[in-house]
């Protein structure tokens, strides 16, 4: 017998012995028993939505169908040919991707979404701990210093300090006990490139710190992980229980006499123990609160002993530079900058993600290049790098190379690697009362202008955006931001106005319509901003007032629609479900 | 660890391991499974991996993880490697695309091309 239809019921789910019996009751019912037949099937391939039946020649499929559906499914799409859309599957979409860049250079990344992070093996089969077995057996300490100095590497964690000068310093300082010490706190909103390498790679940072205590003779070394980062943690620990179990860790390794061992200690979730000395403090039990340098680390660290810090992705670079010579490292990169940096491009991008690019690459290579463009092409307007004690970088300075220096020549920071992408539709007072926000909530209070001079320029910034804005309130939140930079003891103080600097200095003009007109030229603040339904445009479909929150539009259907603006909570649905475009925002 | 020569025969078994011919697969199939990849839903794309080849009886083909390759928002990445053929990587793989993933790259031999993300 030839059948017109056939029903797959998949046999995934309790309840499909019921919805068989439905659609065969349905089935019978109205005489479809000649025409369609019903086959039971494994599964169809969504078992996690039992019960799942597939109409063919049609190819459609449903999902968590009830008995009840399955006699509507009979009626609608068997007896009266209309498949039942409701209650349909369709496979979510993939957004088409732009090409990859050819911009990438992966260094720090080499192994990264590549090797399995939880077998040494993978790692050991990628020339894996070779640079630490040439350092150990054929290196003296100052060669290990030479080559680095040669590579010409700086610090990744943000300030830029040459590497193999911070190593010289801890090896020459007196003391009978050293430390090294690996700064994983990585905190900067939207920044999770440190995260990566320790969950993707971690013996490579592993291997680079054995390296660093080799030469500065420290035999104890701290990873110091921030708790939000669970799975990093654990695989770290993976990676040094791994390396103990093949010597790589523990005493004599590779023969040499030179026994180092590591620790992984996590932060407790305050941004400020990512300054390295509010972090020490942390390892040793005390409150995070950063001290007075000098006595910088090399000096007096850990426990007061001489103690050598880095960055996550400082110590992953090291056994490339002893594999490959300082020389190739030092052929990337500009004159004073070296080597690859990996960024975090968030915001208005179309290939977000995190990349990793040679140091002096242009601010657009990134933006338009590595990041595919603005999305929905739209128009450039800055960008912020270096994450909350970063500036915006505005369009004119596109084809700035990033660097150490040419960041801070125009008011902002390399940092650890946020690279936040804004676009013509971002408030920049906004932006820099969101950054503000953040610092002052991190602030650890220890220097008075730090504690209450972030509050008063957040105080400052959200009057601003909420329309009482005053003449004056530039210049005083010019005149906090200096008094503040000036008097903190550490990184977090000394940037944290930099976000609203650096958008008062390019940005100047929305300022002032913020606070002299009392509006918003992105159109974002919603203090400062009016809906209103075009009468000439609108349909009267009630779709608005059908939507509204709060009831704020009134109208009856085909006349045109009013917004009440003292009702208005300025949520933007009625904007987006307008089928015409009539709503505009003001 | 005592040795270079010690380290080299480490080195020698991973790379022989790594090799496909090494262990009798014909397929390697990688879930990314960082941070981004696992707050997606990774292991469950792994577990409905494994247990999809084990109900197939599909013995010759290698799953393992990897960290994250930089393309966050289309986690669940999943990378299918077929013989000597090229890597194809794969976005927003969740559990109900896995058994066509299987039904047609792994079996069919032919990569599903709307899925794949570079």
């Amino acid at each position: 017998m030839t059948y017109r239809a056939q029903v797959l019921v998949g046999s995934a789910g309790e309840k499909a012995p019921a919805v068989e019996q439905a659609l065969l009751g349905k089935i019978k019912e109205l005489h479809l028993d000649q025409e369609i037949q019903v086959l039971e099937a494994s599964t169809l391939g969504h078992p996690e939505q039992p019960v799942e039946i597939a109409v063919y020649p049609d190819g459609v499929h449903y999902v968590n169908v009830t008995p009840a559906d399955a006699e509507v499914i009979v009626t609608e799409h068997l007896y009266k040919g209309r498949p039942v859309e409701p209650l349909r599957y369709r496979e979510p979409q993939v957004e088409p991707l732009p090409a990859p860049s050819t911009k990438e250079v992966r260094v720090v990344l080499r192994n990264v979404g590549k090797i399995d992070p939880e077998n040494i093996d993978d790692y050991i089969a990628e020339d894996g701990y070779q640079a630490l077995a040439k350092v150990l057996t054929e290196m003296k300490p100052e060669e290990v210093i030479a080559e680095m100095k040669a590579s010409g590497l700086r610090g990744r964690g943000g300030a830029g300090f040459p590497t193999w000068l911070k190593w010289q310093f801890a090896r020459n300082s007196p003391g009978d006990e050293k430390y090294v010490v690996c700064n994983g706190d990585e905190g900067d909103p939207g920044a999770f490139m440190n995260r990566r390498v320790l969950e993707g790679d971690p013996h490579a940072v592993i291997e680079g710190m054995i390296i660093a205590a080799y030469v500065i003779g420290a035999h104890q070394g701290y990873f110091y992980v921030r708790a939000e980062y669970p799975i990093a943690i654990r695989t770290l620990r993976v990676a040094i229980k791994q390396a103990r179990e093949y010597g790589l860790l523990g005493k004599d390794i590779f023969g040499s006499g030179f026994d180092f061992d590591l620790e992984v200690r996590m932060g407790a979730g305050a941004f400020v123990c990512g300054e390295e000395t509010a972090l020490m403090r942390s390892i040793e039990g005390e409150r995070g609160m950063p001290t007075t340098r000098p006595p910088f680390p090399a000096v007096s660290g850990l426990w007061g002993k001489p103690t050598n810090i880095n960055n996550v992705e400082t110590y992953a670079n090291v056994p490339q530079i002893i594999m490959r010579g300082g020389q190739w490292f030092a052929s990337m990169g500009t004159e004073k900058s070296k080597g690859t940096k990996t960024f975090a491009i968030a915001g208005k991008v179309k290939r977000t993600g995190l990349i990793e690019v040679p140091l002096g690459i242009t601010v657009r290579e990134v933006v338009y290049d590595v990041g595919g463009g603005i999305l929905d092409d739209k128009k450039f307007k800055a960008v912020q790098t270096g994450g909350p004690m970063g500036g915006c970088i505005p369009e004119q300075f596109l084809d700035l190379p990033v660097d150490y220096e040419t960041l801070a020549s125009v008011g902002s920071i390399m940092g650890s690697g946020g690279f936040v992408v804004m676009d013509e539709d971002t408030c920049m007072v906004d932006i820099a009362r969101f950054f503000m926000e953040f610092v002052q909530d991190e602030s650890c209070g220890k220097c008075t202008p730090c504690r209450v001079g972030t509050r008063r320029m957040l105080e400052i910034l959200t009057d601003i955006t909420e329309g009482r804005g005053q003449p004056g309130d530039i210049e005083r939140l010019e005149k906090l931001g200096e008094y503040i930079k000036k008097g903190s003891l550490c990184g977090l103080g000394q940037g944290a106005p930099n976000p609203v600097l650096s958008t008062i200095k390019f940005f100047r003009e929305e300022y002032e319509a913020h606070i002299n007109d009392k509006k918003c030229p992105a159109k974002v603040c919603r203090a400062l901003i009016e809906y209103t339904i075009e009468a000439e445009e609108c349909i009267g479909c009630t779709r608005c007032a059908r939507n509204c929150p709060v009831d704020a539009i009134t109208g009856k259907a085909r006349e045109p629609h009013v917004i009440d603006p003292t009702v208005c909570i300025r949520c933007g649905i009625c904007q987006q479900v307008c089928p015409v475009g009539a709503v505009h925002v003001e | 660890m005592k040795s270079l020569a010690e380290l080299q025969k480490i080195k020698e078994r991973a790379l022989q391991r790594k090799r496909l011919g090494g262990q009798n697969a014909r397929a390697r199939i990688i879930v990314g499974m960082g941070t981004c990849g696992i707050a997606a839903g990774a292991r469950d794309t792994m577990t409905a991996i494994l247990k999809e080849l084990e109900q197939r009886h599909i013995e010759d083909v290698i799953v393992t993880q990897t960290g994250c390759i930089g393309l966050c928002e289309y986690e669940p990445i999943v990378q299918v490697q077929v013989g000597s053929e090229e890597l194809v990587t794969y976005g927003k793989i969740d559990t109900a695309r896995v058994p066509e993933l299987i039904t047609k790259h792994i079996q069919g031999g032919e990569p599903v091309a709307e899925w794949i993300v570079k």
